[in-house]
């Protein structure tokens, strides 16, 4: 089939056929951009946090009795969140992955590399030096929260310090790294055994290394992994419990763990925001993310929508308008297939030229929101996904008037309009 | 003539009542798409103190060591004001009214039965902070200067919070225990809460809150009662002495000037300040950044507005255009469609002028339907903005300005679009189409 009368017939509608194509083509830029943006938010929601997320639940407390002991209320209420059916472990801890309170400490691999760092007021550009998150938790720590060590060995018993009131970490002798706060701070070295400076404290040496335990408050995917665990026991009487349990378990573990908690102090405040299980935090961290998901998925399909019914309105036009011509077709000998044939070529062609026109535009705008809000950029695999897409919406949209073209009989022709 | 018009829009409308329901349905969906995204932008921007944001002015000093690293995660230190700086400021009294203000949360013991101990969040202010800002007493009054130092346990409660722990009795002179200090009642204001709440602290909730307690800044330091907003450190600062360190910031300071001159003044004065304090070798930066800026320029400085927000509002934009040209080309194919009819009206005397009248009122008709459908898909879109848990979700609501911004709108963005293919149609050479009739 020629394209030749295609052409010349798009030509008498230069118009209406390039407001078609520039349509599709502002579709095409910014459902791939959307596309791509969808990509990125939910690559982050699902990012791994190491711990054991379907079996934890937490509990937040904090203590209002003035001139409380914060430690010995604290081994009071462990001990009777323990002894709760269904609870497996509990521990104490300041922090945990996504949950936003963020204590970061400068950190360096040697002395030297410290007081470097320390002299030139800033951990940046310091090979030795990184500002990890810092978690601590009572005994039992590590296993309750489910990390994976990849190699070293648990806190010992005597490995553990109190910490005084007012959130301050403890002194302590040992810490578990990250594999990637490893790489960073020994460059392909063991880490284990090696020494940690940490905020002109004594030297702690690394007993061990866990795969992934993410930050409480993600930055950029390079550094969302600096964060280490130490053996320091939550001081202050503000604290979070972490109970681990059978999946099926949390909600009744939550409730009894709440009724304990008030009956051991009537006085203290369980805020209601400080009571969840770790799939709530999780939803509750990434709640912005996913509106936004729910948003960029809406624009998508209302700008694809939109685009069909306009091919099909105009489509449905030029069909009404060239009834006379498609009867003088059909009467000379073309079938009813040439004519569906016609239609959806002259769809493909501009469709196909929009699309091309789109690719440009979704670079453009692909590079004006790097500029903006930091975004990577358009990997080119997303194009001839867009353009697949936009093809068969095109070839969709234009089949019922195509059809209906097809139809119309060869007597027409003989008729006025 | 119009009227005309309009009859023939109607009449051509029905002829196609897909196409047409069509073509409103597009506009709507743009227009409502925008409308959502510009109230949300509009509330999120909107002057937090009408009438009085003219005559409220935010000092900026720069105390911080010339080799200061500021980091991108961190608040900048410099936004905020130190105690010794704030009070120079208080005391020198060159505007109208100054304030040093910073919010606390504290906990509150009721006194009363039934009540379990909560948090309630409020700010330590000095003096002027009622009359510069026009805070509304129901009952009493703010703190005197001299209260303020004699470090007087006084406290202004919110309505709500007075309600919540007296009832509706008097809570005048009343006992409020405080983080484990007893306060005196001396005034209640009506619930008050500019949205946003400008004179917070730039790093923390903007809005949909509101201060429960207001007392004295100078007892609140005498009483070492915490801040909730950001403190920074740029010394060797220990824990207890922070509040009052010449290199921690944690303060926000307010003036009212009431005129063009007194503003100039006030910056000199604030560079002179600035000079001295050089000299002294307390500050670095040159005596130039010290600066005063307008509440809304400040408000606009900040980034009040979230990335997510502003894409969200930009991809509402592509929607529209996306529509737009829609719409365009729609209207271009329907328009040439009825060449015959227009080249009829131009044979018996219908000027350019009419045709391209009589079809710019075509494109109205979808724009006014267009827009009325913008309106509910907005509020629908405003609706599920509300049921977001961020901070600014409860103010989404569109005010009458807004309702009829929507309208004009979808008028002018469906007239636009009726304008090339109208103007297009109006000069089809009615003899040729006429001898094809």
């Amino acid at each position: 089939m020629s394209l030749q009368p295609i052409l010349a017939s798009l030509r008498h509608h230069k118009l209406t056929a390039l407001l078609l194509t520039l349509q599709v083509a502002f579709t095409c830029a910014i459902v791939c951009n959307v596309a791509f943006m969808i990509a990125g938010r939910v690559s982050q929601l699902t990012v791994p946090s190491g711990l054991a997320e379907d079996e934890l639940s937490m509990v937040r407390v904090v203590g209002t009795t003035p001139g409380e002991n914060g430690a010995q209320r604290q081994r009071v209420d462990l001990d009777a969140l323990r002894a709760l059916p269904g609870v497996t472990s509990v521990v104490a801890v300041d922090a945990l992955p996504l949950s936003r309170d963020n204590s970061t400490y400068g950190t360096c691999a040697s002395r030297e590399a410290y007081e470097q760092a320390v002299a030139a007021r800033s951990m940046e550009g310091n090979p030795g030096c990184v500002q990890p998150s810092v978690y601590s938790g009572s005994p039992g720590v590590l296993p309750t929260l489910g990390l994976k060590l990849a190699s070293g060995r648990d806190f010992l018993a005597d490995e553990y310090v109190q910490a005084e009131p007012g959130w301050i970490v403890a002194e302590v002798p040992a810490a578990i790294i990250t594999r990637e706060l490893a790489e960073r701070l020994y460059h392909g070295e063991d880490p284990l055994g090696r020494e940690l400076f940490m905020g002109g404290r004594p030297p702690m040496r690394v007993v061990g290394v866990v795969d992934t335990l993410l930050r409480p408050a993600l930055r950029s995917p390079s550094t969302n992994q600096y964060a280490m665990l130490l053996p320091s026991i939550p001081g202050d009487t503000e604290a979070t419990y972490v109970l681990r349990s059978a999946p099926t378990a949390r909600e009744t573990v939550l409730k009894r763990a709440v009724d304990t908690l008030n009956r051991l102090d009537p006085s203290r405040l369980i805020p209601p925001s400080g009571i969840r299980t770790y799939a709530q935090l999780r939803a509750s961290y990434f709640q912005r993310d996913t509106t936004m998901i729910g948003l960029l998925l809406a624009a998508a399909a209302g700008l694809l929508f939109v685009t069909a019914l306009g091919i099909t309105g105009l489509a449905n036009f030029w069909v009404q308008q060239r009834t006379r011509s498609i009867g003088i077709r059909r009467a000379i000998g073309a079938t009813r297939r040439d004519i569906l044939r016609y239609f959806q070529a002259e769809n493909f062609l501009i469709v196909g030229a929009g699309i091309v026109l789109g690719m440009v535009l979704a670079f453009v705008l692909n590079a004006l929101l790097m500029q903006r809000y930091e975004l990577p950029r358009l990997p080119v695999r997303y194009l001839p996904v867009g353009a697949l897409v936009l093809w068969l919406l095109g070839q969709l949209a234009v089949l019922g008037p195509a059809r209906r073209a097809s139809r119309v009989p060869p007597v027409v022709a003989t008729r006025g309009v | 003539m119009l009227a005309y018009y309009l009859d023939l829009a109607l009449r051509s409308l029905r002829r196609n009542k897909v196409l047409t329901a069509l073509m409103v349905l597009a506009i709507g969906l743009g227009i409502g798409a925008s409308m959502t995204m510009i109230t949300v932008l509009h509330v999120m921007t909107d002057d937090p103190m009408p009438g009085r944001s003219g005559r409220l002015f935010a000092p900026h000093l720069d105390p911080l060591p010339l080799d200061y690293r500021k980091s991108a995660d961190a608040p900048d230190p410099a936004v905020n004001f130190t105690w010794p700086d704030a009070k120079a400021l208080l005391d020198a009294h060159k505007a109208t009214r100054q304030a040093a203000m910073a919010g606390g949360s504290l906990l509150l013991r009721p006194e009363q039965g039934g009540l379990r101990p909560f948090t309630v969040d409020g700010r330590y202010a000095t003096a002027d902070f009622f009359a510069m800002f026009g805070v509304p007493f129901e009952r009493g009054q703010g703190w005197s200067v001299a209260d303020e130092a004699a470090r007087a346990r006084v406290v202004v409660l919110s309505d709500t919070l007075s309600r919540k722990l007296f009832g509706s009795a008097d809570s005048l002179g009343r006992s409020v225990r405080l983080d484990e200090h007893d306060f005196r009642v001396i005034g209640v204001v009506a619930d008050w809460a500019p949205q946003p709440m400008f004179y917070a602290d730039a790093s923390g909730k903007r809005y949909g809150r509101s201060d429960e307690f207001f007392l004295p800044l100078e007892t609140a330091i005498d009483l070492r009662l915490d801040g909730n907003g950001n403190f920074s450190s740029w010394g060797k600062d220990s824990a207890e002495g922070r509040q009052t360190s010449a290199t921690t910031s944690w303060l926000q300071f307010w003036v009212q000037l009431d005129s063009a001159g007194q503003i100039d003044a006030y910056r000199d004065f604030l560079r002179d300040y600035a000079a001295r304090q050089k000299a002294l070798g307390r500050f670095q930066q040159p005596p130039e950044t010290a600066d005063v800026f307008g509440l809304m320029d400040w408000l606009a400085r900040q980034d009040l507005v979230p990335g997510d927000v502003n894409l969200q509002l930009w991809l509402a934009l592509g929607f529209l255009l996306v529509c737009m040209t829609n719409i365009v080309a729609l209207l271009l194919a329907k328009f040439l469609r009825r060449s015959g009819e227009i080249s009829v009206r131009r044979a018996l005397g219908a000027r350019r002028r009419d045709i391209f009248l009589q079809l710019g009122v075509e494109s109205a008709v979808i724009g006014v339907a267009g827009g009325v459908l913008g309106l509910l898909i907005a509020q629908l879109g405003l609706w599920s903005v509300r049921r977001r848990p961020d901070d600014y979700a409860q103010l989404a609501q569109m005010d009458p300005a807004m309702l009829l911004g929507t309208v004009a709108l979808a008028i002018v963005a469906s007239v636009l679009a009726g304008l090339l293919p109208a103007w297009r149609a109006c000069r089809v050479t009615p003899a040729l189409q006429l001898k094809t009739l």
